[in-house]
C-alpha cells in the first residue's frame, strides 16, 4: 500500500516537473509575448497542481494538505492576475494579439 | 541528493548575482535581483533560519524588489544619457578590482573563523526563559538587542521622511503617488477584492506567532502593506494625504511606544530598555502591537512614493 502511494507521488511530481520543463521551453522558444504567457500559465497551473497532488499523500495531516492546496490556489490566482495584466498592457501598447 | 540540490542552488544564485551586475538594462538587472532574493530564501530555509527566510522573502525579495522596479521605471528616460557617459576602461577595471578584493576579503574572513564559530547562542538559550518568549529570534530582537530593533524602526521612519522630502513644494501635504484608474470589472480590482481578506489573516497570523515560532512584526507588516498597496493600485481606495494628523500620529506611535517602554525600564529595572522581572512578555507584546501599524504604514507609503497631486482625490 505504502509502495503504491509512493509510486503515485513520484509519478505525479515527475509529471509536474515535466510541465514546468515544457513551460520553460515554451518561454524560451515561443515567438511572442502572448504565446510565452500561455506556456507559463500551463507550468503554473498544471505543473504546480501535479506536484501538490503528488505531495498530498506524503504530508501526513489534513491541515498540512489543506495548506498545500491553498498555496496552489493562491499561485493560480496571482498567476492568472499577472498574466492578464501583462497581456492587457501589451494590447494597450499596440502589440498584435 | 540534498548535496546535489544545494550545489545547484548555489550555482543558480551565483549565476543570478553575476547577471544582476552585468545586465545592461536596469529592469533586467532588477528582475535578476528579485529571483536572487527568492533563491536566497531557499538557502536560509536549508540553513534552518526560517525567520531570516521569511524576512528575506518579504523584504529582501519582495519589498526591495518592488522599490527597485519603481526606480528602474523612473530611470528609463535617462538610460540613453547614462549609457553615453559610460566610464572609461580604467575606471571600470578599478571598480572590478575593488569589488573582487572586497569579495575575497569577505571570503577569507569567513574561512579563517575558528571551528566551531564564536557564538552567543548558548547564552541566549540560557537566558531565554527570562523573556517568557518562545522564539529565540524574537527574544534576541526585542530583549537582548532591543536597541537595534528600536533604531531599525526609527531608520525606517527617516527613510519615509527622506522619500517625502523629495515632494515638489506645491504638492506638499497632498496625496502620494499618481491617481489610479478604477475599472470595476478589471482583473486587478477582482484580485484586490479577493486577496486582501486572505492576506490580512496571513499577515496578522505571522505577526502573532512571532512570539513563539518563526514570524514577527516585520514579515507580517510587509504582507499587510502589500495588501494595502494592491487595494490602492486597483483604485479601490486612495492613499491618504500626508498632511493628515492621524497618519503622522500613527507613524510615530510605534517608535514612541518603544522609547516609552525603554524609559519605564530605565526607572523600574535600572537600564534603558531593560524589562522589569515578570513584565517582559507583556511589554514585548505591547511594543510589537505598537510597531505593527507603524511599520505597515511606513512600508506601504515608502512604495507609493512622493506626493504628486493636491489634497483632492
Amino acid at each position: 500500500m505504502s509502495l503504491a502511494v509512493d509510486l503515485f507521488s513520484v509519478i505525479a511530481v515527475a509529471a509536474g516537473a515535466f510541465f514546468f520543463l515544457a513551460g520553460t521551453a515554451g518561454l524560451l522558444r515561443f515567438p511572442d509575448a502572448f504565446t510565452r504567457l500561455h506556456a507559463l500559465t500551463k507550468a503554473d497551473n498544471l505543473g504546480l497542481g501535479l506536484v501538490v497532488l503528488g505531495l498530498l499523500p506524503q504530508v501526513g495531516g489534513v491541515v498540512a494538505g489543506l495548506k498545500l492546496v491553498c498555496i496552489w490556489l493562491l499561485v493560480q490566482l496571482s498567476g492568472a492576475t499577472a498574466s492578464q495584466l501583462i497581456a492587457r498592457g501589451l494590447r494597450r501598447r499596440g502589440a498584435p494579439p | 541528493m540534498i548535496v546535489a540540490l544545494n550545489v545547484g542552488l548555489v550555482a543558480l544564485i551565483l549565476g543570478l548575482a553575476v547577471w544582476a551586475i552585468v545586465a545592461r538594462e536596469p529592469f533586467a538587472a532588477v528582475v535578476g535581483f528579485i529571483a536572487y532574493g527568492l533563491l536566497l530564501t531557499l538557502v536560509w530555509v536549508q540553513l534552518h533560519g526560517i525567520d531570516v527566510a521569511l524576512t528575506e522573502a518579504a523584504i529582501g525579495g519582495g519589498l526591495t524588489g518592488a522599490l527597485l522596479i519603481g526606480a528602474a521605471t523612473r530611470l528609463r528616460g535617462t538610460e540613453a544619457e547614462a549609457r553615453a557617459e559610460r566610464p572609461g576602461p580604467a575606471t571600470r577595471w578599478l571598480a572590478a578590482a575593488v569589488s573582487v578584493a572586497v569579495t575575497l576579503a569577505l571570503a577569507a574572513c569567513v574561512l579563517v573563523l575558528p571551528v566551531p564559530a564564536p557564538t552567543l547562542a548558548p547564552e541566549v538559550a540560557a537566558h531565554m526563559a527570562a523573556t517568557e518568549v518562545g522564539n529565540p529570534i524574537t527574544s534576541v530582537l526585542l530583549a537582548f538587542r532591543a536597541m537595534d530593533t528600536l533604531l531599525e524602526a526609527i531608520v525606517l521612519l527617516f527613510a519615509l521622511i527622506g522619500v517625502w522630502s523629495l515632494t515638489p513644494d506645491r504638492f506638499w501635504g497632498g496625496r502620494p503617488g499618481l491617481r489610479q484608474g478604477y475599472d470595476a470589472n478589471g482583473i486587478l480590482a477582482y484580485a484586490a477584492r479577493l486577496l486582501p481578506p486572505i492576506g490580512i489573516v496571513a499577515g496578522i497570523y505571522i505577526f502573532w506567532v512571532g512570539a513563539d515560532r518563526p514570524g514577527g512584526k516585520f514579515q507580517g507588516a510587509t504582507i499587510l502593506a502589500a495588501m494595502w498597496l494592491l487595494v490602492m493600485m486597483a483604485g479601490l481606495a486612495d492613499a491618504p494625504p500626508i498632511r493628515r494628523t492621524w497618519l503622522r500620529a500613527l507613524l510615530v506611535a510605534g517608535p514612541l511606544a518603544f522609547i516609552a517602554v525603554g524609559l519605564v525600564g530605565a526607572v523600574r529595572a535600572g537600564a534603558f530598555l531593560a524589562y522589569p522581572p515578570g513584565l517582559a512578555k507583556p511589554l514585548i507584546l505591547a511594543i510589537e502591537f505598537a510597531l505593527m501599524p507603524t511599520l505597515t504604514l511606513i512600508l506601504g507609503l515608502m512604495l507609493v512614493g512622493t506626493p504628486q497631486r493636491g489634497d483632492t482625490p
